[in-house]
């Protein structure tokens, strides 16, 4: 089959827009990361792993797979050039610099097309390109402050919290990457290439699910309430959503609808088995059963009877029983457990790349989504600055290494 | 940029491209909905024998009346598309459906595998018609693998994908994330894909089946963490706000209830703008506290005179402070906020719709703009079967009669 993507991309981004290249990669498209001299700082950002020539950040690792690498001072007047001839061979140009800093190295999106009419520019930043304190200093923190993720998560006795893990630049990326396919489609059709400019911000907005809209309807404001769930109910009741089992966390609610039915009976008769389900919850008549009408008695009541049950169970056993009989729910996984799924075993996700940092292999996911029988690999494992210097630019090049 | 949100006679990217969608809740519906923001034309198949989840079961709805025209989640997963009823458990209702897709570029679902080719529907029998076609399914798990058929929802799936271990305190259960984190995920790279193979069909003029496990895509939010397990072992958990290396790092109260400021301080240059907006404290003046090192190791310190700051000033008084200085600052948006915010604003992220039983309501333009062919959100999500009529009649030609003796079938139930 043919390759999903045959395009060239620069991909001069830093870490809030790191991935969005690298979903081009993986679908095939030749993505040249252009690094300052000395390499992208983010390359010793922590969370790292100790290489044999200093540590290197894992979500460099993570986001840069796939790509080549050239060293370009682009404050330099030569390299700015060598730049701009890159740009006329190129499809896509990605980067995530603060808002005006490529215009006044006088590479604006005007300046690119002027070389390349068809040229795509996707810029990445926390708040867009022309908002009002668009170069304000934003990291994964702030983003996901200002995106209105952090008021959602967290104990309400406690402050809100971001997700431990960055997310802020993967929203931006793949909201970066969708843009640049449907820009790059209209460009296909047409001839015409165009300023893509996403906000980090407005893309973690667009992971609040339904929460924003209790406000833009009602006038109300749900907020945190660490592992209940909230806005399931039309009582405002708050549901147990996370519980504490044998070792670590399960997740899983009561739920309403034809499949939250059956799967609420077959917890109970799973309760029933292990002699742990009262007799009231054995009479209660699943079909008629209404989630969103119960009461906080009601279900405070459910999740006294529920709860010592779980706590006897392993995330694994959770695992296992609940895809065996039906019910709605999932470990709450760690890194060890997704690292051992049967099902990611079974899909062929795991993808050995040697990384040149460490000297050694590491397991990558990869090869999804599957396109018919093609399935996306990763075709290079993370550059080094500068590796593939003398392959694009063909001549030493200005600067140090 | 040249940009004008809502301009009907503004070029669309995606205006030639034919869209039907199958399936219910948000992840097939909003991939749906990221190419119709591009005006693509996404109809949407329904049924009254078994309606889409988000008409009947989730809040909120309009004035907290139920009511299958009156839920906000149906509302913004499904604007700028338009709607029609098939009954696909009769046979007249397959075959429309099969024609309708005949005339399409796109197909997507997101039923349990295996549910679209007991219909009649799977992707053998729809590419024999037409081997151009771009299906995308989107499961839980992926249409292979021993749990392909697992049912579940996108909220706890997140949990399976590692998202909820690594949130919260570390003395405390983890946290969830309000909703179905994972599906928005899904979605957008679902689109994403569609748009690749779409690319490839323009090419080589080969359509593909799509199959795009959620649960997968939510892997490439937290490789790095998959990545440090495979390195040495290590295993991520949730650390509150706190952060490897930075310190201050962390969210703060304001004056007033429940409003809260994100300060983060990278280096100590920012340390020390940060000191001239405090106004020089002595506490902050201590050497220790030069160094990033000895910022972390006095972070709990630098946390409790910072809380101390921050309580008895206005929530956007202390972001204009901090950000007159360069220091990463940010209000904690709650659900309110959010559509208050001048630069979500300035960004035309949030559009206004007008809907018939909802009434003005906003949804979600794209979170980027598009520079040559900016989005255009003009229509409200489709009544149950509104443009049932229209399609038929409309798009596909069919005479009055052939739509009457079809109802007459039940087909449009």
């Amino acid at each position: 089959m043919e390759t999903m993507l045959p395009y060239r991309a620069l991909d001069l981004t830093g870490e809030l827009g790191w991935l969005c290249g690298k979903i081009l990669a993986d679908w095939g498209a030749d993505v040249i990361k252009v690094e300052p001299p000395g390499g992208d700082p983010g390359r010793s950002a922590e969370p790292s792993v100790a290489g044999s020539d200093g540590s290197v950040s894992l979500a460099w690792l993570a986001f840069n797979v796939g790509k080549r690498s050239v060293v370009l001072d682009l404050e330099d007047d030569a390299d700015r050039d060598r730049f701009l001839r890159l740009v006329e061979a190129s499809d896509f140009v990605l980067e995530s610099f603060t808002p005006g800093y490529l215009g006044r190295l006088g590479l604006s999106f005007e300046r690119l097309r002027a070389v390349n009419p068809r040229i795509i520019l996707t810029s990445i930043t926390p708040y867009g390109q022309s908002t009002p304190g668009a170069a304000a200093p934003a990291s994964d923190l702030e983003i996901m402050a200002a995106g209105g993720a952090a008021w959602l998560a967290g104990d309400p006795d406690r402050p809100p919290v971001r997700i431990t893990e960055p997310q802020a630049g993967a929203w931006a990326s793949l909201h970066a990457a969708l843009g640049t396919l449907v820009a790059h489609h209209y460009r296909q059709n047409s001839g015409v290439g165009q300023h893509v400019d996403v906000s980090a911000q407005a893309a973690v907005v667009t992971a609040l699910a339904h929460a924003p809209y209790f406000y833009d309807l009602n006038g109300e404001v749900p907020a945190r309430h660490g592992p209940f769930l909230v806005g399931r109910n039309v009582a405002g009741v708050a549901m147990r959503n996370v519980w504490a089992c044998r070792d670590g966390h399960i997740s899983f609610a009561v739920y309403g609808g034809v499949a939250g039915r059956t799967s609420n009976r077959h917890l109970v008769s799973w309760m029933a088995e292990r002699g742990m389900a009262p007799d009231w919850l054995l009479a209660v008549d699943w079909d008629t059963f209404d989630v969103t009408a119960l009461t906080a008695v009601e279900v405070a009541r459910l999740e006294a009877a529920i709860a010592p049950f779980v706590a006897t169970l392993t995330r694994r056993e959770f695992a296992e029983e609940a895809a065996r009989r039906r019910i709605l729910g999932y470990p709450v996984s760690r890194a060890d457990d997704i690292a051992s799924d049967p099902q990611l075993d079974a899909r062929e996700v795991w993808q050995d790349v040697t990384v040149a940092e460490l000297g050694r292999p590491l397991l990558y996911p990869s090869g999804f989504p599957r396109f018919g029988s093609t399935v996306p690999r990763l075709a290079r494992r993370a550059p080094l600055p500068g590796e593939h210097d003398a392959e694009i630019l063909g001549q030493p090049v200005a600067g140090q290494r | 940029m040249s940009d004008t949100p809502n301009d009907p006679a503004a070029v669309q990217a995606l205006s030639e491209v034919r869209v039907v969608e199958l399936g219910g809740f948000a992840a097939g519906p909003c991939v749906g909905k990221h190419l119709a923001d591009h005006g693509a034309e996404v109809i949407r198949i329904e049924s009254r024998v078994a309606l889409d989840g988000f008409r009947t079961n989730y809040p909120p709805f309009k004035d907290n009346l139920p009511g299958i025209e009156r839920s906000a989640l149906f509302a913004f997963t499904n604007d700028n598309k338009l709607g029609v009823t098939l009954n696909l458990k009769t046979e007249p209702g397959v075959r429309l459906a099969r024609r309708l897709i005949a005339s399409a570029d796109v197909v997507i679902e997101n039923f349990t595998p295996g549910v679209m080719e007991r219909l009649g529907l799977g992707y053998d029998v729809l590419a024999s018609a037409d081997e151009s076609l771009v299906m995308l399914s989107t499961c839980n798990q992926g249409a292979t693998g021993p749990r392909a058929r697992q049912p579940g929802f996108g909220t706890q799936l997140t949990a399976l994908s590692g998202f909820i271990e690594v949130t919260g305190w570390p003395d405390r259960d983890p946290s969830l994330l309000f909703g179905p984190y994972i599906d928005y995920i899904a979605a957008a790279y679902g689109a994403c894909a569609v748009l690749a193979a779409l690319d490839r069909r323009r090419r080589t003029g080969a359509g593909c089946h799509i199959d795009l496990s959620q649960y997968e895509s939510g892997l490439l939010f937290v490789a790095p963490a998959l990545l440090g397990y495979f390195a040495d072992g290590r295993i991520a958990g949730r650390s509150g706000n706190r952060h490897p290396t930075a310190a201050p790092h962390g969210i703060y109260p304001c004056r007033g209830e429940q409003r809260w400021v994100a300060i983060s301080v990278h280096d100590d240059d920012e340390w020390r703008r940060l000191r001239t907006a405090l106004g020089d404290p002595p506490w902050a003046a201590t050497p220790d506290l030069d160094s990033q090192a000895g910022r972390k190791a006095n972070e709990e310190d630098l946390d409790g005179h910072l809380a101390a700051w921050t309580a008895s000033r206005s929530r956007d008084a202390v972001v204009d402070a901090l950000r007159g200085q360069v220091v990463h600052a940010a209000p904690v948006n709650d659900m309110a906020d959010l559509f208050s915010d001048p630069q979500l604003a300035a960004h035309d992220f949030w559009r206004p719709l007008d809907h018939a039983e909802v009434g003005d309501h906003h949804a979600e333009g794209p979170p980027y703009r598009l520079s040559a062919t900016p989005a255009v959100i003009e229509s409200p999500a489709p009544l149950l079967g509104e443009h049932t009529h229209q399609v038929f009649a409309g798009l596909l030609g069919m005479t009055e009669e052939e739509l009457a003796q079809l109802d007459a079938e039940g087909a449009f139930y």
